[in-house]
């Protein structure tokens, strides 16, 4: 069975926009923090789609890139949750508004 | 008049620097060890500079009797400017060599003198340690005489004559905390200085003249061009000599600058007797005797020197009659005999007055270096009394007051005879120098001028009494003070130079005998070829009876009847007020205080308080100025840096913190406000790339 690249493509498009909408409306740092996934892996299921259609490896080179900047940035940023809840005993990230101006 | 030039002076001649240079080094060695070395080596090196300046005097005479010409040694350049070249020349001739001889040779006897005068003089004044420092002056003087004595310029020549000068302030001031009020002695060297200030600028003027009417400050090079301009040039070298003069009268002592010399006895008595009788007031004589081609030109120069001589001779000779002091009356003396000299010069009889002024040096220093015999001799009985009586009282001591003096004739029989030997000849009694260096001035004014060779014959007779009054005064009588009679003689280092200088007193007249003119021979190759004084019976006559006569007078009214001790001078009943006025010197000190002392302080008042502390400070320093000033930056500070520049500025900054302050509610510190604005902008660019 041969799944057009265009569907692909809208697939990743869908899930990139339920990552931004995750972003920004939701205040839980850990959902915010799934949703930057979800923008993450939709960019790479782009990557790959591209890969198959033009029969090229450089796709399938950055997906792996990708996701082993991801696998850093999350254990950045659950280390930095940590230290806010540590600091705070909350996730909400409305309440990390000290560089208000 | 031919111009030598001898580039390379050869034989002895090239030595001729080196007298200048020896008591330099004199000088310096006594400068950087005298004082680790102690008295007896000061004073063997201070003597040894100037016998070797003798020496090498002597070797220029013996060259000069095998080359009479004379050479010029050039010893360096000394001032090179555009037109102007002065190198640093020696002009050796009979005429410097004459001073040369006489000075060194002089000094040579004081400085041994010296040795033992000072040894004792430190020690009454309570400070030994300026032994050194004495002889450091000492020498210094003897190498600005032999400057001034050889310069073949008139710069060079003043330099000498500017040196002497300091040396003489130097050495007057030498007890500078000692005399009238612990300021008398400096006062009296601050007076030299500054009326001799007033003589050198005359001198200057002259230099400065000569250099603009010849181009050329050479002697040899001034005197022939003015001799070639002839008539066209009278009037500048009148005015030339003229100044000189003035030169002539501070630093010789002549009417009106002689009110320094009396003062400067109150140096130490070697300084008084080589530079204040024996060589640097002198040297007025010699520089109008050197510069003899132009008074020859200014016949009218020349009458007013005469003039001023002659006047100087008597005016100074009725002073010294009057005084008391010791060293005041031969002080006075030696005013009148320069003011002979002066005569003689102007009256063209150089010869006559270089004999005088040779002589002169001879029985002058003689009579000064036994006064302070006899002042030690005195102080030392005063020493000697004072120890035997306790409990001094009455007016304080004074060593110099021929009224505290009295039968010392006894007591310093050496003293006595020398002061006797110099007195005589000084009164011009033949056969002594003095009779024949005088009579040849005297026969030279009686041919030329009635009215100086009348003013210069009372101004012998008056030598001759003065002298007899100091002598009976001195030393014959009963002591008049117990110092007095405990008086000590002195030792042989100073009695034997005195012995030295009177047996030149003595024979010194031979020098220039009539007749034979040896001097004046000698002189001719620096002079020329002058008419020789013819020698006059009957002025010799006249002025030795006049002599004879003088001295009668003063054994009449001082000999046969001693003056008693607190008793006046007898001619103050004889002469009344005449008498008050010679003994206080005819007020012209007094005159000269009023009229240009308390003058020029007046004026300097006025210019201190009124033109610079009213008009200049207070008017328009503080009013003008500073007031004007502070309401400019004033104004400039409240009308103009405050509201405009400062506004500027100050708007300027609340206008970007006003932006700033609306800029700043963007930042809202909610990363998913950030987070929309990256999304708005990531769909603006992308918009701009899909559809743009």
């Amino acid at each position: 069975m041969n799944v057009p690249t265009a569907y692909i493509l809208v697939l990743a498009a869908v899930l990139f926009s339920i990552g931004v909408m995750g972003v920004l409306v939701r205040r839980n740092a850990i959902i915010v923090f799934m949703s930057i996934e979800l923008m993450t892996n939709a960019g790479n299921l782009a990557f790959i789609a591209f890969a198959r259609e033009f029969l090229s490896t450089a796709g399938q080179v950055f997906v792996f890139f990708t996701i082993a900047v991801a696998a850093a940035e999350v254990a950045v940023g659950l280390a930095l949750v940590v230290a806010i809840f540590k600091s705070k005993h909350s996730i909400d990230i409305d309440q990390m508004s000290s560089l208000k101006g | 008049m031919h111009v030598v030039e001898t580039a390379q002076a050869g034989g002895l001649f090239a030595y001729a620097p080196l007298i200048i240079l020896f008591p330099l080094l004199g000088l310096l060695v006594n400068l950087l060890v005298g004082r680790r070395l102690g008295e007896r080596f000061v004073g063997l090196v201070a003597s040894g500079a100037v016998v070797l300046g003798f020496v090498v005097a002597v070797l220029q005479f013996l060259a000069l009797r095998s080359a009479p010409e004379g050479a010029r040694v050039v010893v360096a350049d000394w001032i090179a400017i555009g037109s102007l070249s002065v190198p640093w020349a020696l002009k050796i001739d009979s005429l410097s060599v004459t001073m040369m001889l006489m000075v060194t040779g002089v000094s040579t006897l004081i400085h041994i003198y010296a040795v033992g005068y000072m040894h004792e003089d430190v020690r009454f004044q309570g400070d030994p340690g300026r032994y050194t420092r004495f002889f450091i002056y000492f020498n210094l003087f003897v190498a600005a005489m032999m400057v001034l004595v050889t310069g073949d310029s008139f710069l060079t020549l003043f330099v000498g004559w500017e040196g002497v000068g300091l040396c003489s302030y130097l050495l007057i001031g030498f007890w500078y905390e000692k005399g009238a009020g612990g300021i008398g002695n400096a006062l009296a060297g601050k007076k030299a200085f500054i009326v001799n200030r007033i003589g050198d600028f005359g001198f200057l003027i002259a230099m400065l003249l000569a250099f603009w009417a010849f181009g050329s400050l050479r002697f040899d090079e001034v005197f022939l061009r003015a001799e070639e301009m002839g008539p066209a040039a009278a009037g500048v070298v009148t005015a030339i000599t003229l100044f000189l003069l003035v030169g002539a009268t501070g630093k010789s002592a002549q009417l009106p600058l002689y009110v320094w010399l009396p003062d400067a006895m109150a140096g130490p008595t070697p300084v008084s007797a080589l530079i204040h009788a024996a060589t640097m007031v002198t040297a007025g004589i010699y520089m109008i005797t050197r510069n003899h081609v132009l008074f020859e030109l200014a016949p009218f120069s020349s009458n007013v020197v005469a003039w001023v001589g002659a006047a100087t001779a008597l005016f100074a000779a009725t002073i010294a009659v009057g005084q008391y002091d010791i060293k005041k009356v031969l002080a006075y003396s030696t005013i009148s005999q320069l003011g002979f000299m002066v005569a003689a010069v102007g009256l063209g009889a150089y010869v006559a007055g270089m004999f005088h002024l040779v002589t002169h040096a001879f029985f002058k220093a003689l009579l000064f270096l036994s006064a302070g015999s006899v002042i030690q001799g005195v102080e030392r009985g005063h020493h000697h009394a004072a120890q035997d009586h306790t409990a001094h009282g009455g007016p304080p001591f004074d060593p110099n007051d021929m009224r505290g003096m009295g039968g010392l004739a006894g007591r310093m029989r050496t003293t006595f005879t020398v002061y006797l030997i110099g007195a005589v000849a000084l009164a011009g009694i033949p056969p002594l120098a003095g009779f024949f260096s005088k009579d040849e001035i005297l026969a030279e004014a009686s041919r030329q001028d009635p009215i100086v060779y009348w003013l210069l014959t009372a101004a012998a007779f008056l030598t001759a009494f003065y002298m007899g009054r100091q002598i009976w005064m001195v030393f014959f009588g009963r002591p008049r003070s117990s110092a007095a009679a405990a008086a000590v003689e002195s030792p042989l280092v100073m009695t034997a130079p005195l012995a030295g200088l009177a047996l030149l007193s003595v024979v010194g007249g031979a020098l220039n005998l009539p007749g034979v003119h040896t001097l004046g021979h000698w002189l001719e190759h620096s002079l020329g070829v002058l008419e020789a004084g013819e020698f006059n019976p009957a002025v010799a006559l006249l002025s030795v009876g006049l002599a004879g006569l003088a001295v009668a007078l003063a054994w009449l009214l001082y000999g046969r009847t001693p003056l008693a001790e607190g008793r006046p001078d007898p001619l103050r009943r004889l002469l009344g007020p005449l008498f008050v006025g010679m003994e206080n010197k005819w007020k012209v000190d007094e005159l000269y205080d009023w009229l240009i002392v308390r003058r020029y302080v007046d004026l300097s008042r006025f210019l201190a308080e009124t033109v610079d502390g009213r008009f200049w400070h207070d008017w328009f320093h503080d009013l003008l100025l500073a007031r004007s000033f502070r309401r400019g930056t004033r104004w400039l500070s409240d009308g103009f840096d405050l509201p405009i520049v400062d506004g500027f500025f100050n708007g300027l900054a609340r206008l970007t913190g006003r932006a700033a302050g609306g800029l700043r509610s963007l930042q809202t510190g909610y990363v998913r406000n950030y987070a929309l604005a990256l999304l708005a902008g990531a769909v603006v660019v992308l918009s701009l790339l899909l559809f743009g």
